[in-house]
């Protein structure tokens, strides 16, 4: 089986920037692909997705549970062919998690992530 | 008139939508007219999730459009429609004369389209049927967001 990617969907230049702080952190690179919907209708962000997922097996994080980022990636992981699975509110700390434990099918990953990724959502204490 | 908005956007409902155009107009309706979409459950849910709780989501066909659009004009809340291609607008048109404007909100790359503005490329084809649309007497002008100039169709086809 191939190893686990992710796949990070977003606007503008979101995807890109969390990539760049995973690295920075980690010095993990070649893990995580940025896509952006930014020029895109729904017909070129697919084909955005096709290129970065190739053969999966993936894990697609979207930064809204909604839109087009989000339409255009659970589509793919429907009918994609890939094993892919969507998480939706990326954010860095799942990625941190993630980069680390890329030892299970999408899926799980995937639930793993959401979970890293709400521990870290919290009010500072004052 | 109830519709405050008609959309040609070939990502239907998304951030622009919802939130750019939806907090300014205070949208509590979004109509989606897309024949595809209509006849499936699995895209309908899709769209529903990008849209938040208090605004209801209402997927038609044309046909189905052209028959309910003078009652969404007459709600008193205020709504969206939204197409996802320049055909479905004209179909739209043709079946309702009273329908006097389009906003076309994202056009994107496709083979074939030249870019007329950043967010809209358009065939020569395409570009001849919004040309058609305006001399039908409808008010076809191009703008993403609220805050942006709308450009009218003579100056980007």
């Amino acid at each position: 089986m191939s190893e686990l990617r992710g796949v990070i969907v977003s606007h503008a230049a979101v995807a890109q920037a969390l990539v760049a702080a995973v690295t920075a952190i980690t010095g993990i690179e070649g893990v995580l692909t940025p896509v952006s919907n930014e020029g895109c209708g729904t017909e070129a962000l697919g084909q955005r997705l096709r290129e970065a997922v190739g053969a999966g097996p993936a894990v697609l994080f979207v930064d809204l549970p909604g839109g087009s980022c989000f339409t255009s990636s659970a589509r793919y992981a429907k009918q994609g062919g890939a094993d892919v699975a969507v998480v939706t509110g990326v954010n860095l700390a799942m990625l941190l998690d993630f980069v680390f434990h890329r030892d299970s099918p999408p899926a799980e990953a995937a639930r793993r992530a959401v979970d890293a990724g709400a521990k870290a959502i919290r009010v500072a204490a004052s | 008139m109830s519709l405050a908005l008609y959309r040609i956007d070939d990502r239907l409902i998304h951030g622009q939508v919802v939130v750019g155009w939806g907090q300014p107009l205070d949208v509590a309706f979004i109509v989606l007219v897309d024949d595809e979409v209509s006849s499936s459950d699995w895209e309908q849910d899709l769209y529903r999730m990008g849209v938040p709780p208090q605004i209801e989501v209402i997927f038609a066909s044309v046909e189905q459009a052209a028959a309910q659009l003078s009652g969404w004009e007459a709600d008193p809340r205020v709504g969206i429609l939204l197409v996802g291609d320049i055909d479905t607008a004209v179909a739209l048109a043709a079946r309702v004369p009273q329908l006097k404007r389009f906003n076309v909100g994202g056009v994107h790359h496709r083979t074939g389209r030249k870019e007329r503005l950043r967010f809209v490329y358009l065939t020569d084809d395409e570009a001849a049927k919004l040309r058609q649309l305006a001399a039908r007497g409808v008010d076809v002008t191009a703008q993403d967001v609220p805050t942006a100039r709308a450009i009218p169709v003579t100056e980007f086809t």
